[in-house]
Order: C-alpha cells, then sequence, then structure tokens
C-alpha cells in the first residue's frame, strides 16, 4: 500500500538560506511520524510548504501515491491535510463552535448559521476522540490544553487524515501532555496520521512509531524509538556529541543571599499572585522553584527583580532590605537576570549585539565617559564577549532580531554573567531553545554556581528543575506549597507536588 | 547563525551583498517614494491642463505632446522657483555685481529660509518618534513658541542685540517646551495617551494665541490683530540685503540637528531614550526610568517646535499675525517619516519641502500653476513611505530584514 502522504526532494531557498534541501519525508496510514529538529532546521518551513503557505523550488508532493499540488491551505485541506499552529489561530470572544465553523460554515436556510447542527457535529468528534470540549464554552474561558483540542477539532471538523501539530507541547504543562499524548494515540487508533514536530527528545522516544531528523535543511536520517536513544537522537540533531546528564559536584551552600519573607504579589489584573511566599537562596546553591506555568511564577520573580513591587512581606539582598528597590538598584548590588521573556524583557532586537550587551551596563565606565558613550570600549567588549560565549554572529554590529533563539539567550548570559554578580535569577532560561544552546545554559548555570553565586532557578520544564537544582521549592496557585531536598525527591514525587497533592 | 549559515553555503560577492543592503534598507523606499511622487505629480500636473483633453479630440500625439509640456513646464517653473535661474545667476556671477548675485540667487535662499522652521519642527517629532511617543502637538507648540518669543521681543526692550536675540529665541524655546512637557506630564502620571492630548493642546494653542493677539500683545496701532513689531535687539539678523531674507536661523536648526544627534546616539542619555522606544519592557528591566524618559522628551520635542515658531517670528515676519504657521507642525510628521527619525534624514527632507514649497510659491506666481499641486505631491510621498509595501511591490524590491515598523507609540505611564 502507498504511504498516505510523501514528500520527495523538496527544496526552498529563501534569500541567503537554504532552508528545505532536498526533504525526502513518508508518512504511513495510522501513525506518528516525529519531525525533529532544532529551532532553524527547516521543520517549520517543510510543514508550511505542505501546508500551502510556502511554494517549494522544487520536489513533489504525493498524498496516497497520486502527485498533487498545494498552493493554499484550503487546497491543503482539500487533500484532508490540516495544520495545528504552535500559536493557535481562535477568536478568544467566539464560542467554540463559532471558532470551528469559521471558514466552513453550516447554513440553514435564508442564510444563518445553523450553530445547533455544527455543535452536534463537535459533541460527536469530541465523544468519538474522547476530546471533552463543550462546543458553547467561549475559548477565553478555556485553559490552554482545550483551546489546543479545539484546533483539533478544527481539523477533524474539516474530515483531515493527515494532522500537523507543531510543536504542540510548548505550551502546556505536564498534565495536559500525557493528554495530548492519549488523544493522538485515539487519533490514530481511527487511523488518522500525525506528524508530530518537536525538539523534545523525551517526547519523541516515548510517543511516536518513527523519528526523521532534519539538520540544516537536510534529512539527516529516520529512525524508530526502538532503535534509537536520546543520546543518539540529541548527536543527530546537533551532529555532535551532546552531554544531556550534567556532572556536578555536591553543592556548598554559603551565606544566605536572597532572603524573601512573607512575600505577597499581586499581578496585572490585581489578583493575588504570590501568596505569603518565604525561602532563601544561599551562595553556592541553586534553587529551583518548580510550578506549572501561571502559579504565581512570572509575578515572584519581576518582584525579587524588582519590576513589580510587593504589596506586603520583606525582601533581603545580603541582609540589606531591597522590598522596593528599582531594578537598577538590584543589578546594582550585584544582581542578574535571565528574563522569562527574553524578547520582550531582555533584549532589544533593533539593536545590534554590541549595544544589547552593555543594555544596563551602558552608564559605568568604560562604557561611558561621563555622559559620552564610549563607542571603542562598546565594541570591545561585544568582541570579547561574543569570543569568550560562543555567541555566533557574523558581527558585533548585526541587528539581534537576526540570530537565532539560543544565539539570542546567549547574549543576555553573556552581558549578566560578565559583571561581578552574587545572586542570578534565572526565568525559563531554556525555553525554546535546541539542545546544543540548553546543553550550553545548563553548563554555564552550574558554572555560576561553582563560583560561588547564588542561583534562582524558575523552570516550568521539570526535567530541567531536577537537573539542576540542588533544592527544589513548589509552586501551587501562588504559595510554595513544598521545598525538598532535590537528592531526596523523585519526578513523579515533584510532578503531584505541581498539580497541587499537598505531601503529608 | 541563520546568515552565518548562508555565508558558508553561498558565498556572496561584496558587491551583491553590498546592492542586496541597499534594496532592503527603508531609505531606499524613502527616495523611491519621493521619485514616484513627484513623477505622479506631473501625471496629475498634465491631467489638470485643459488643452490636453481639447486636443485628445484631434490627435493622440499631439495630446500626449501637451501632456509633456504641461508636466515639464509645471517642474520647470518648481524648479526655477526653488532654485533660481540658472542663466541669471551665471550672468550675475560674470558681471560681479553683488546685488545682481544677491537677487540672482535670493530663490536658492528662500528655499532654505523655508526649510528652516521644518528643521526644527521636523527635529522635534523625530526625537518623539525615536522615544515612542508621537507628538502631534508641534503646530501647537510653534504657535506657542512664536507668541513666548513675540513677548520676549516686543516688551523686553534696551538689551543689546547679543542678549536679546538669544534670549527671545531661548523664551520661545521654553514656551514650546511647556507646551510639550503638559502632555508628557500628564502621560508620566496618569497614562493619558499623548496623541491625543497634543491635539487637544494644540486647538488650546490656538485659542490662545488669538486671545493673546486680540489682548496683550495686540498691536495697538493696528485694525487687524497683529502684535506689535519686535524690537530690532532681538530679530535674527539676516545675513544678506533685501530681497534676500535668509537669516541665521538657517545655522541654528543645521546645530540643533548635530545636537540632537549626538543627544540621541552618542550619549548614555540619548541610549536611554531610544531604547525606551525601542523596547520599554526591555528599558524597564535595565533599570532605565521610562516616565523620566518620556516627560523629558515631550519636554525637548516641544521646545525645538517652540524654536521653529521663535525662529519665524524673530527672523522672517517679525511680528506675529493670526494663523501664521501655516501647517509647519502638522507636516513636521511628514518630515520626520521621511526622515527616518534620523537628525540628517529630517534635514534632507526639511529641504526638500522647502525647496518644493518655495518653488511652488514661485511656480504659481510665475506659471499660473496652482500651488496645490505640491500638496499633492507631499501627500503621496507621504502616503508611499507610510506604505513601504506598495513601493516595494512597484520596484520590486526584497523585504526588509527588520519588521518595518514606521510608528511605534509606547502606552507606558500612568501607575508605572
Amino acid at each position: 500500500m502507498a504511504p498516505i502522504l510523501e514528500l520527495r526532494g523538496i527544496t526552498k531557498q529563501f534569500p541567503g538560506v537554504l532552508a528545505n534541501d532536498h526533504i525526502d519525508l513518508t508518512l504511513n496510514q495510522g501513525e506518528v511520524l516525529a519531525l525533529l529538529g532544532e529551532n532553524g532546521a527547516g521543520k517549520t518551513t517543510l510543514m508550511n510548504i505542505l501546508y500551502g503557505l510556502y511554494k517549494p523550488d522544487e520536489g513533489e508532493i504525493f498524498v496516497r501515491g497520486k502527485k498533487i499540488d498545494i498552493h493554499s491551505p484550503s487546497d491543503a485541506i482539500a487533500q484532508g491535510i490540516g495544520m495545528v499552529h504552535q500559536h493557535f489561530m481562535l477568536v478568544p470572544v467566539f464560542t467554540v463552535t463559532d471558532n470551528v465553523m469559521l471558514g466552513d460554515e453550516y447554513v440553514r436556510g435564508g442564510g444563518f448559521l445553523d450553530r445547533r447542527r455544527a455543535a452536534a457535529r463537535i459533541r460527536e468528534i469530541s465523544r468519538q476522540y474522547n476530546l471533552q470540549v463543550d462546543p458553547d464554552a467561549y475559548i477565553k474561558d478555556l485553559p490552554v490544553g482545550l483551546q489546543q483540542r479545539v484546533e483539533i477539532i478544527k481539523l477533524l471538523f474539516r474530515e483531515a487524515e493527515i494532522l500537523i501539530l507543531d510543536e504542540p507541547t510548548a505550551v502546556l504543562t505536564p498534565q495536559e501532555v500525557d493528554e495530548l499524548f492519549g488523544i493522538m494515540k485515539s487519533l490514530v487508533e481511527h487511523g488518522k496520521s500525525i506528524i508530530f514536530i518537536t525538539h523534545k527528545l523525551r517526547e519523541v522516544m516515548d510517543f511516536s512509531d518513527r523519528i526523521t531528523v532534519i539538520r540544516a535543511g537536510k534529512v539527516v536520517g529516520t529512525t524508530t524509538p526502538q532503535e534509537a536513544d536520546q543520546n543518539k537522537l540529541a548527536a543527530m540533531m546537533v551532529g555532535r556529541q551532546i552531554e544531556l546528564q550534567i556532572e556536578k559536584k555536591p553543592a556548598e551552600p554559603g551565606e544566605v543571599v536572597l532572603q524573601v519573607r512573607n512575600l505577597k504579589v499581586l499581578d496585572s489584573r490585581n489578583l493575588i499572585a504570590v501568596n505569603d511566599v518565604s525561602f532563601d537562596v544561599r551562595a553556592g546553591e541553586i534553587l529551583g522553584i518548580a510550578g506549572v506555568q501561571g502559579n504565581g511564577q512570572t509575578e515572584l520573580v519581576r518582584a525579587v527583580t524588582g519590576l513589580l513591587h510587593p504589596i506586603s512581606g520583606e525582601i533581603r539582598f545580603l541582609g540589606k532590605k531591597v522590598t522596593h528597590a528599582t531594578p537598577k538598584e538590584f543589578f546594582e548590588l550585584g544582581a542578574a537576570h535571565i528574563p522569562e521573556d527574553r524578547q520582550k524583557d531582555g533584549l532589544v532586537l533593533t539593536y545590534p549585539v554590541k549595544d544589547n550587551l552593555v543594555l544596563n551596563t551602558y552608564y559605568h565606565p568604560p562604557f561611558a565617559r561621563g555622559v559620552m558613550l564610549h563607542q571603542p570600549s562598546i565594541y570591545t567588549n561585544a568582541e570579547e564577549l561574543v569570543r569568550k560565549f560562543d555567541i555566533r554572529t557574523p558581527s558585533v554590529m548585526t541587528m539581534l532580531s537576526s540570530l537565532s533563539g539560543g544565539n539570542q539567550q546567549k547574549v543576555i548570559v553573556a552581558r549578566e554573567f560578565s559583571r561581578p554578580i552574587k545572586l542570578l535569577v534565572a526565568s525559563q532560561p531554556t525555553r525554546g531553545l535546541d539542545v546544543g544552546s540548553i546543553e550550553y545554559i545548563h553548563h554555564r548555570l552550574v558554572e555560576k554556581r561553582d563560583e560561588g553565586c547564588a542561583v534562582l532557578l524558575v523552570s516550568t520544564e521539570l526535567d530541567e528543575i531536577m537537573e539542576l537544582s540542588d533544592r527544589i521549592a513548589v509552586m501551587y496557585r501562588g504559595r510554595i506549597i513544598v521545598t525538598v531536598d532535590a537528592k531526596e525527591v523523585t519526578k513523579e514525587q515533584i510532578g503531584l507536588y505541581m498539580a497541587g497533592v499537598v505531601p503529608a | 547563525m541563520k546568515i552565518e549559515k548562508a555565508k558558508a553555503q553561498t558565498p556572496q560577492k561584496p558587491l551583491a551583498v553590498f546592492l542586496d543592503e541597499i534594496t532592503r534598507s527603508p531609505m531606499m523606499v524613502n527616495i523611491l517614494a519621493i521619485i514616484t511622487g513627484l513623477f505622479l505629480g506631473g501625471v496629475i500636473a498634465a491631467l489638470t491642463t485643459e488643452n490636453v483633453y481639447a486636443a485628445l479630440k484631434s490627435s493622440l500625439g499631439e495630446s500626449l505632446k501637451l501632456a509633456l509640456q504641461a508636466a515639464w513646464n509645471t517642474y520647470k517653473a518648481l524648479f526655477l522657483g526653488a532654485f533660481g535661474d540658472p542663466q541669471r545667476i551665471v550672468s550675475a556671477l560674470q558681471s560681479g555685481d553683488l546685488n545682481a548675485i544677491n537677487r540672482a540667487l535670493s530663490p536658492f535662499a528662500e528655499s532654505l529660509v523655508q526649510a528652516t522652521p521644518y528643521i526644527f519642527a521636523g527635529l522635534a517629532v523625530a526625537l518623539g518618534f525615536r522615544v515612542g511617543l508621537f507628538n502631534i502637538g508641534a503646530e501647537g507648540q510653534i504657535f506657542v513658541g512664536a507668541l513666548a518669543a513675540v513677548w520676549a521681543g516686543v516688551f523686553i526692550k534696551g538689551l543689546p542685540p547679543i542678549i536679546h536675540a538669544p534670549l527671545a529665541l531661548l523664551i520661545g524655546g521654553l514656551g514650546g517646551a511647556i507646551w510639550g512637557l503638559i502632555p508628557g506630564w500628564l502621560k508620566a502620571k496618569t497614562g493619558a495617551h499623548e496623541v491625543i492630548n497634543t491635539i487637544m493642546m494644540n486647538y488650546i494653542a490656538f485659542r490662545l494665541s488669538e486671545y493673546l493677539l486680540t489682548g496683550v500683545l495686540r498691536d495697538p496701532a493696528k485694525t487687524t490683530p497683529i502684535s506689535a513689531p519686535i524690537e530690532r535687539s532681538a530679530w535674527i539678523p539676516r545675513l544678506f540685503p533685501d530681497p534676500n531674507r535668509f537669516h541665521a536661523g538657517f545655522f541654528i536648526a543645521l546645530f540643533m540637528a548635530l545636537l540632537v544627534y549626538i543627544l540621541l546616539f552618542k550619549t548614555t542619555w540619548g541610549f536611554e531614550l531610544r531604547t525606551v522606544g525601542a523596547n520599554p519592557s526591555a528599558a524597564r528591566y535595565a533599570g532605565m526610568n521610562i516616565v523620566r524618559s518620556m516627560v523629558i522628551t515631550m519636554a525637548l520635542s516641544g521646545g525645538l517646535a517652540g524654536l521653529a515658531g521663535a525662529n519665524e517670528v524673530l527672523g522672517v515676519n517679525r511680528n506675529l499675525g493670526v494663523a501664521f504657521s501655516s501647517g509647519y507642525g502638522f507636516d513636521s510628521i511628514a518630515l520626520a517619516l521621511l526622515g527616518n527619525s534620523h537628525p540628517l534624514g529630517v534635514v534632507l527632507a526639511s529641504l526638500l519641502f522647502g525647496f518644493l514649497r518655495n518653488g511652488a510659491i514661485q511656480m504659481q506666481l510665475t506659471a499660473g500653476i496652482p500651488i496645490d499641486i505640491i500638496s499633492i505631491i507631499q501627500a503621496m510621498i507621504l502616503a508611499f513611505i507610510a506604505a513601504p509595501a506598495i513601493i516595494r511591490t512597484i520596484y520590486r524590491l526584497k523585504p526588509p530584514k527588520e519588521p518595518e515598523i514606521r510608528l511605534q507609540t509606547s502606552s507606558a505611564g500612568g501607575s508605572s
């Protein structure tokens, strides 16, 4: 039997970049094919070609052995190909039914929308695949995991046979990831075929039938979870051996650097986001804050970096009260901050690399002489940091927006680590990064710890927390519900705490 | 990383790289926008010429010829008006008669006179853009600057020119600065958007000028609401005999452009201001004071616009009448966009507008072509710049590497 989908020699050239270089890909009916590759490897370009958003320069697409041309997403849908984008395409103020119908409306006599019939269809799909989506709910009221299911329903509503899921787990909590895998299982059981784009090795190993790895626009190989292991896949992805497990010495905690007591912080809607939180971070240790996204970590980090002032409680930095200090005062005292949203908070994308490397030190000598910027020093500093931190950029004058995510993050790390610092607050330091960059950042964090820096690591990636932390505090609904020694706890236990199960 | 890969895979010649950069750069769009605007201006000049239609009845070729002639005449008159008559300049230079040279060069000098307020006001708006603020209030700030300068020029008496003129200019700048500071301060304290408040401040400034010109500033000797003449000691000196109105204000404007350039690109303050404009979140993260930056910028921006008004009354008019500005403040928004919010760009754009405006006045006088054609050309240039996709499509330019955001204003302020 012919494979349900076959790509032959797909090539796509962007100005200066060969995004896809003669890619061959086969998807069999009823299987989950993982498309694994680093950011920028060309996964998304390939899928956009398949979905009709880009036109390939060369190559052919076959569906069930028949050559087809795809010029637009509607062509793709007509061929039974549907895609769930990483960023959902939903209208938040519309109901599930309205969103699903959008572009393919059910109409009854007189040109009125037939919501009832559409809703019945959605209920039917939801029941068949155990999606548990209420057609009358408004999108804005649904958690991210359910919104994703609405996207999947949109495809099933249009009778898609081939589903492309672009980084579907990036926005999900660990529980939601498990649920998504359950749904994918039921989809393939019903004969659907799935292409699952990711750069997370564990997910690939846990949940795919075959794995195609692409690197720099080329297919480097196709394997199965039975034949491969995480180290082998990482090596295929990156093109060199990767240390997934980090070697680290036992921590030698020193004096308390950051002391937080009974902290209460409001979020942007004036609701209590951080509720009565207390903890210490000592010199030479990594305190990991685990928790599902949205349990107050963002506000906690903003409070201990001066970006948000708490309504009550106290923050001390090396004994000095800094509860209402400004970000500048935190920096001056020796705090560094790797922000959660690097492009929004940590960088100016329209500035060259050299300016981003002095974003919070520009007013200090040697970068400033009086009120005048001293460009030669700024330039030399950038040249030096680019070399030392292995930032891959054509030059220090290159705009930050043209760097890859990993190299953008390296710019932040280089800037923050090149100052003498006593406290490092790292929030989601590897979110969205490729394996090579993750390995790099992890090593640097442990290195800082070993130098005697106090490190507060906030991450929703359980693996990352387990890997790096000396102690782990779990946040749930604004509170720290437990703090444990990292050596004395299993991943499953932390997973339960993250779900709000309080230890007896 | 992507770029590095590209280099490794397809080694490009330096020239190709250079051409690639040029065709992507926003400056290219601006230059092509000007050319396209001028071209379409000629088309409109031809289309509005009646004998073109009359000739259409007999022969298409004749009609086309007349159309080309109409466009040619328009631009010839515009050119002569803006730069002067080359033959006349050459013969004046040959004769060596200083008076004749002065007269021959006076159209060119008049263009620079027209460009001067544009430079000040264009810098005002450009500075705001750089910091993410949209100062639509330049027009009102020009009025207040002019009012303050006239007050200083009429009522302060007995000072030597070396003190009086700079003082009057400074007071004019301060007047504009206060007018810019108010919306800046309101934004910082309450989050009120400067676009709304600067527009409102414009109306207050217009009515304030009418009130003062019919009241305390009014020249009792005149029947129309016009101020008393400014003391001779407060005049910005004209550098040539009449009818050449070229005055020292042009050099003050160039000097301000240099100062704004140094402030923005060479000082730590400018780094802070630009960062606030480029990414307020990152500025806050980096410990910069966004609110202070915005208030200071609005005051500086207002001050520059105020100087435009002061410059006009002290250097050109020597008194102040109602509605004297005729839209410099609004044109300045176009100038800032045309000049990519860069001081040098603003100066070049101002020169262009100065030449167009002066040329158009002469064109109307000598060739009888309505001055409004210039408004149409300016509007088209601006439309092309505001919608760069049009120009990129017409000339098949490559897309820019940076997202094209010409206007980005921030909503920071208020509670922060």
